[in-house]
């Protein structure tokens, strides 16, 4: 079998075959694949993690039990999963909406569910400060019953939601395309609640996408930077310092080290949730294929 | 079969939240950016520091669409029309930047072309050997390698799907009649991917000309190095009256560009869904 492999370029050379390949160009296209990946994204993170190493443990300690880091760390998280949560809420229905009914303005609605996508985050980050500050358009409102959204923990839940939505309604649609409302008439037909129709048909096939958005969401949330670091105020006193807004001020201060460990603590939270994502979607995938 | 009252309350609540969240943030731009006259907004978009970071912003969106592209269509075609080890590795690597903070991608550049990071003696030896004075990071380079890292993979998420979906026969058929592989790519694979791979640069480009986080962390020189978020974040964190109008100035140009963007996006999703 091995004389008929037509592709004889170096790569595949060195990579052994599992099977036999007909269709040129491996070599190319997983030699620009590997060559990208390594000097773009591999080389550098790599650096990070590299760097971390070399600190000694001590200094590890100390810096991570600093009150300022532990203090980011629990906004950042903290702020990032109540955002996520509100996102699950509305990303639903804004999903549902869209997928089940017609309604006049239904595609500029649907188009505007992309820009906080392509809306720059440093934009995204004045706009909503401007707004929600005592004298905007929303604060000024807000203020009169006293809440103040600007330069509060608030703040950055508005602007993790804004930058959020489009993850949570983006995971749901294809699921919720795929949900034939025949199944629904089915149960209900044979006498099912309406309660028991949404907890036993519903339910269960929304159960992946809701968790992968909100992963997701949470995921983008707890590094965010450019979006909350105006309406949040950055104040140790307020509880408004994120974790990115202190690895930039340490980065500021050409503090490399302390910079880098508490991004290795923050790499470390980020891949576990893309973990779980795959698990979920892995899991979720065998589930319909196994049917 | 279902309430009548329940559906249109659902739409009311969407739309509540997307004229809250979204449009009314975006109207209320355009009322700051024209709050001090057409004059002042006409002036404030066209100052040499704008015009330069407008000049950097378009370089840096182009090449990052580029190469997202190029990374794109090779690891798409790669991990679907080929077996070989090591391929969900390939899929894996490249879902990182999404969950990886601006801040800290930055921090990867600066820890390895920067003055303390480990190949920054060689950049140093090698300009002291030619006499060139190449520099990365606080340099334009870094802000293109960095804007990379953020918005690679964008591309190949949008094509794998529609790949793996096609399968391989087609290919396979057309290489054992002996075509070659350019031709086998021109005109079996492109046309499949065609759309998605618009959809995909568009999404990268959108992406790439609002990277911020990243940009702020290895880039510190107004003018030279700036990118027009860094410029809108210069002219708001000024904090004097007309320099915050500027920055919603500056900010307006930015969210035309992301409406054009959603428009060829929605176009070219029209386009995939009708083929």
């Amino acid at each position: 079998m091995k004389s008929m492999e037509p592709n004889t370029s170096w790569l595949s050379r060195i990579i052994r075959p599992t099977s036999t390949r007909i269709i040129p160009g491996m070599g190319l296209s997983l030699g620009i694949t590997i060559a990208l990946l390594s000097i773009c994204i591999i080389i550098p993170l790599g650096s990070v993690f590299s760097h971390g190493l070399s600190l000694p443990w001590d200094t590890w300690k100390v810096l991570l039990t600093k009150a300022n880091v532990i203090q980011a760390f629990k906004t950042s998280l903290g702020t990032a999963a109540i955002a996520a949560a509100i996102n699950v809420v509305f990303g639903f229905i804004l999903a549902w909406v869209l997928v089940r009914y017609t309604f006049p303005g239904k595609a500029l609605l649907n188009s505007m569910i992309e820009l906080p996508f392509a809306l720059p985050t440093a934009v995204a980050g004045i706009t909503l400060s401007k707004l929600y500050t005592d004298t905007g358009w929303f604060g000024s409102i807000l203020s009169q019953w006293g809440i103040h959204v600007a330069y509060s923990q608030i703040g950055i839940v508005v602007a993790l939601v804004f930058v959020g939505i489009p993850f949570v309604v983006r995971s749901l649609e294809p699921v919720l395309e795929t949900l034939d409302p025949i199944y629904e008439e089915a149960a209900f037909m044979m006498g099912a609640s309406k309660f028991r129709l949404y907890r036993q048909v519903i339910f269960p096939e929304l159960l992946p996408p809701l968790l992968t958005g909100f992963s997701l969401a949470f995921a983008r949330g707890i590094g965010e930077y450019g979006s909350i670091i105006y309406i949040s105020g950055n104040s140790f006193k307020n509880h408004t310092q994120a974790v990115s807004y202190v690895i930039m001020q340490k980065l500021n201060y050409a503090d490399y080290s302390s910079a880098t460990a508490i991004a290795i603590v923050l790499l470390g939270i980020s891949f576990s949730i893309l973990l779980v994502v795959n698990l979920i979607q892995n899991h979720h995938a065998k589930r319909i294929k196994g049917r | 079969m279902k309430g009548r009252y329940g559906s249109t309350l659902l739409i009311l609540l969407a739309w509540a939240f997307i004229i809250s969240m979204l449009l009314i943030p975006m109207l209320s731009v355009v009322f700051q950016a024209l709050s001090l006259g057409w004059q002042f907004y006409v002036q404030s978009i066209s100052t040499v520091y704008v015009m330069k970071s407008l000049g950097l912003t378009i370089l840096v969106m182009v090449i990052a669409m580029l190469v997202s592209a190029i990374f794109g269509v090779a690891a798409a075609f790669a991990v679907s029309k080929f077996d070989f080890p090591g391929k969900t590795l390939i899929a894996t690597l490249a879902d990182i930047p999404f969950s990886v903070s601006p801040v800290i991608a930055g921090l990867a550049f600066l820890l390895t072309f920067g003055r303390l990071g480990w190949l920054g003696p060689y950049i140093n030896q090698f300009n002291a050997w030619t006499g060139l004075d190449i520099r990365i990071v606080f340099a334009i380079p870094g802000v293109i390698l960095v804007t990379i890292f953020m918005t690679m993979p964008f591309v190949f998420r949008e094509i794998l799907p529609v790949l793996l979906n096609q399968g391989r026969e087609e290919e396979e058929a057309a290489a054992l009649m002996g075509a070659s592989g350019w031709r086998i790519f021109k005109e079996i694979t492109f046309p499949h991917i065609k759309w998605p791979l618009l959809y995909g640069i568009i999404l990268c480009g959108a992406r790439a000309m609002g990277e911020f986080g990243a940009v702020a962390a290895v880039s510190k020189a107004r003018g030279s190095t700036f990118t027009l978020p860094l410029e809108i974040d210069a002219l708001y964190m000024s904090g004097t009256e007309s320099a915050v109008v500027a920055s919603f100035s500056v900010s307006s140009v930015l969210i035309l560009l992301a409406f054009i963007m959603i428009g060829l996006r929605t176009y070219a999703a029209h386009k995939a869904s009708h083929r």
